[in-house]
């Protein structure tokens, strides 16, 4: 039998616009994946070590106050210190289209724009999932 | 409302039209949908007649406006008086960069200012903080001290603009430093106009900008009001937010139910301190949201008015007539714009704007176009502040107070809104008020159920986004957005060490320890919060205090 896929759901930064983590966490959790949602105001820090303490298989990062570049490259560095790179790191929220190859270069797989189906987000999940 | 024997006619004569010429037109040509809904859900009929407003009593439920129960707007001539204040929210990089685009909002006629802060300044963190990485100057601008507050308003004659900042847990440290800065322009602080946003329980239930817990937040908010009625009479001690609420994914309904549940635990808290009802209730004001669906938004407005005034009259036994009174700002639905072929946000926001003022706002901020890309340009502000200009001078719908009052299906909406509120709020009330029910996280749940519904139902198909689920096309990604100079935070950094460098640090410890000891005690810390910020400590070394005597929030989530 398959294991069920570990995704932790994170806000980094200071934004407390939770809306869509909440919404993707809920779709992933209906999708049978195992989901932590850390809440609120993480540190990048925090986030890694959530994500190494679950033996997360994926991190969804939602930011929508404009902090994406500093806190999403924060993550994947982190990650790689950590020798925790094949952990799928995803992220969305409000994200210029113009800031997503820096932040692909960074180590974020894929950023997910406004108006994206929660279905898109876990077809993507599953496909790209390293088991 | 109607004569008995007319209404029996009606009826008749209604279902004889259902059954009759309704049925067979339906049996042949099937209606789009099997059932219709409001964007909130609430079921919608074929037709209203006056038997569904037959029970409203017109004087009783309805009135005149300026008179109880409100339901019609709180000014007798409404927009014929004075148009509502067209106060774009704006704010971003530094106080010298924010300054700017006020000083061009003011130019381009807009009435009234509305400052937004950075998520550091918001949560009382100063800019070289840690956890202030990557976000200084980003969704507004940066005030670590009394001196980036005078550098955001200089040129500004606070006596002559009407000022709201969107500040919640440190409010009474942001209103301090406006007082200061008016001060300095001659300015006594009772001359003063504004709104500070103040409200701490929708930042536990959906906006995230808490600091302290829920008791001593209340007590802060308590002693602001206080103070304001002596000193400040003019300004709007609190804005009640049902916007956040909507944007977190309440349906119509709840984001009355849930403001107005928050509106009843700040009065209760301040009768409690012993503040007498008509002293503090008529500076209280609110805000909410306007989303797309123009009626029912319209009855909403209409419904929240209504439910206010009996509440205060009724529950609270207050006699001023402004205490009854809901006076409130209205925002477009950020939630409701799309990135998707951007430009038709204008044409959302035309129609929420107009919701707004058929809905009696006394002020409104339209969004702007880009705004779920990024922060707006000059461009597409001053669209959004036109969408206001034509909307007030060539619709028409100005000239005439509440003009949808009478409509069948409005007034049959203002029932159903009010009476599903007025259930969840006793359902509130039952849990204990709101600050209860906030935290076993019963709030916070319905509204999440409502996002996820909403969401299925957008992917579902059941409900058209227009360049989203349906009429989408190839597009190439929108150039020219707003970039926030990523040297802010560098900036603001060496701001403050030269500030720390320069002020008299005796006088700073001395005022920094006089509000501890206030903040031990009993009495109003707006005094020594004020002494602090004219010392010029930084946000963040005053919130530090706060944070040390009264801890800080920790809220429980779950999905």
């Amino acid at each position: 039998m398959n294991k069920k896929i570990r995704v932790v759901i994170a806000k980094p930064g200071l934004d407390g616009h939770d809306r869509g983590a909440k919404v993707i966490a809920r779709a992933c959790r209906d999708a049978g994946m195992e989901v932590i949602y850390t809440g609120l105001r993480q540190t990048p820090e925090q986030i890694v070590e959530t994500a190494l303490q679950e033996d997360a298989d994926v991190i969804g990062l939602s930011s929508l106050s404009g902090a994406h570049e500093h806190l999403f490259s924060r993550v994947c560095e982190l990650l790689r210190e950590k020798n925790a790179e094949d952990i799928l790191v995803i992220g969305g929220g409000v994200i210029p289209e113009d800031d997503i190859p820096a932040l692909e270069k960074a180590g974020v797989k894929k950023v997910f724009t406004p108006g994206t189906p929660t279905k898109e987000i876990i077809e993507y999940i599953k496909a790209n999932v390293k088991k | 409302m109607f004569d008995e024997e007319k209404l029996k006619h009606l009826r008749n004569a209604k279902h004889e039209w259902y059954e009759g010429l309704y049925k067979k037109v339906t049996q042949k040509y099937p209606e789009r949908k099997d059932k219709f809904v409001t964007g909130s859900n609430m079921e919608v009929e074929p037709l209203y007649t006056p038997l569904d407003v037959k029970k409203t009593d017109y004087l009783e439920k309805i009135g005149f406006p300026g008179q109880y129960p409100f339901t019609r707007g709180v000014q007798p001539t409404m927009y014929r008086g004075r148009l509502w204040t067209m106060r774009q929210y704006a704010g971003f990089a530094t106080a010298e960069e924010s300054n700017k685009r006020y000083k061009y909002l003011l130019e381009q006629g807009q009435t009234g200012l509305s400052v937004a802060f950075d998520l550091p300044t918001q949560i009382g963190y100063d800019s070289d903080h840690p956890l202030a990485q990557g976000e200084v100057g980003k969704v507004g601008v940066a005030v670590d001290s009394l001196q980036d507050m005078e550098i955001l308003f200089d040129g500004i004659p606070l006596d002559k603009v009407s000022t709201s900042m969107t500040i919640n847990a440190p409010a009474a440290i942001l209103l301090a430093m406006y007082i200061a800065v008016a001060e300095k322009q001659g300015i006594s602080s009772d001359k003063l106009k504004g709104t500070i946003q103040n409200d701490i329980l929708k930042e536990y239930i959906a906006r995230g900008t808490y600091i302290f817990p829920p008791e001593p937040s209340m007590r802060i908010i308590t002693n602001i009001f206080e103070f304001c009625s002596k000193h400040v009479p003019k300004w709007n001690t609190i804005s009640i937010s049902g916007y956040h609420i909507r944007e977190a994914g309440a349906t119509a309904v709840q984001e009355v139910a849930f403001t107005l549940a928050d509106g009843i635990a700040y009065v209760e808290a301040a009768i409690k301190a012993g503040l007498d009802v008509d002293e503090f209730a008529p500076r209280l004001s609110f805000f909410f949201n306007a989303h797309n669906d123009l009626l029912e938004e319209v009855a909403k407005f209409r419904a929240a008015r209504r439910l206010w005034a009996r509440i205060m009259k009724e529950r609270f036994k207050a006699q001023n007539k402004k205490s009854m009174m809901l006076r409130f700002h209205t925002q477009t639905g950020g939630s409701t714009l799309t990135a998707q072929q951007p430009d038709n946000n204008i044409v959302r926001v035309t129609l929420q704007a107009l919701a707004a003022v058929l809905g009696g706002t006394q002020s409104l901020h339209t969004n702007s176009r880009d705004e779920a890309l990024a922060l707006p340009t000059e461009d597409s502000v001053r669209i959004a502040l036109r969408t206001q200009q034509i909307i007030a001078y060539e619709s028409g719908v100005a000239e005439t107070v509440d003009p949808l009052a009478g409509s069948y299906y409005v007034e049959h909406l203002t029932d159903m809104i009010e009476q599903q509120a007025m259930e969840y709020i006793e359902k509130i009330d039952k849990l204990g008020g709101a600050p209860r029910a906030i935290e076993k996280g019963y709030i916070q749940q319905e509204i999440q159920d409502s996002a996820y519904n909403y969401q299925q139902e957008v992917e579902s198909g059941e409900r058209i986004i227009v360049g989203v689920n349906k009429f989408k096309i190839q597009e190439t990604p929108p150039k020219d957005l707003l970039k926030v100079d990523p040297r802010v935070g560098e900036l603001q950094t060496k701001k403050l060490k030269r500030l720390k460098e320069s002020r008299d640090n005796v006088r700073l410890k001395q005022t920094l320890e006089a509000l501890r000891e206030a903040a031990k005690g009993q009495s109003n810390l707006m005094l020594p919060i004020i002494e602090c910020v004219k010392s010029y400590a930084t946000l963040g070394e005053i919130c530090d205090v706060l944070r040390e005597v009264f801890g800080e929030y920790k809220p429980s989530v779950s999905i």
